[in-house]
């Protein structure tokens, strides 16, 4: 049963991971966490900050469809996939993807399916806020398709 | 005639000034590329994002849509740049 969710707050990996492991099928639990990292932009300016944008509705769905295509393709008995939206600073958690399974070889490969996937067709937008007050939207990575490219 | 529902997000939104707007679609667009081509007719800024070679993805009803999907009166349709979550 996949747990997907959009939000402002941060998230407790350890309560997620809870909620995931009861039951007592669960063997592993694989995990990534998105963090926001201080790329220096164009020209060097400092980054400040990232804020999120989504496509309220969609952006639930997409994520949903692509939970329940790993949860299929990987025998998962559940996963979670936590995004968060508005204005996050450096070394803030950005994303949280578990995937649970009896073993690990298909924990850590459906979270790693997750996660690209999840790069490339959950409309998210990123902005990256600078220290001078500048501020640019992120621009897609053609190395992200690529990666998804791998699950198909 | 119903009204078609038009979102903008990320770059779109700022250049364009609006987030949202209705529209009533002529009888003539009736698939994506149509839609794009009758949107560019009538918005300066839209075309200028076209002419500069930004990449604009859109969604019918929350899914991702082809060149040559349909789109119909009521719609829900977005514009948006490739996606940079994760």
């Amino acid at each position: 049963m996949a747990t997907v969710r959009v939000q402002e707050a941060p998230f407790d990996l350890g309560a997620e991971m809870a909620a995931l492991a009861c039951g007592g099928s669960v063997g592993g639990i694989g995990c990534f966490v998105g963090v926001v990292r201080g790329d220096p932009g164009t020209g060097g300016r400092a980054l400040r900050a990232l804020t999120l944008q989504h496509y309220s509705g969609m952006t639930e769905r997409a994520i949903g469809a692509i939970a329940a295509e790993a949860e299929r393709r990987f025998g998962l008995l559940g996963c979670t996939v936590l995004h968060r939206v508005g204005t996050l600073g450096i070394g803030e958690g950005i994303v949280l993807v578990l995937a649970a399974a009896p073993h690990r070889g298909d924990a850590l490969a459906a979270t790693g399916f997750l996660i690209d996937w999840l790069k490339t067709r959950a409309p998210f937008w990123k902005r990256q806020e600078f220290e001078d007050g500048s501020s640019e939207w992120v621009e897609a990575r053609e190395a992200d398709d690529a990666a998804a490219q791998r699950w198909v | 005639m119903p009204t078609t529902q038009i979102l903008y997000f990320a770059f779109l939104r700022d250049r364009l000034g609006r987030s949202e707007e209705c529209v009533v679609l002529p009888t003539e667009v009736r698939t994506v590329r149509a839609l794009l081509a009758w949107l560019q007719a009538r918005d300066s800024a839209l075309a200028a994002l076209l002419e500069e070679g930004r990449t604009i993805r859109v969604a019918v009803n929350q899914e991702f849509a082809a060149a040559d999907d349909p789109v119909a009166p009521g719609d829900e349709i977005a514009l948006f740049p490739p996606v940079t979550g994760g």
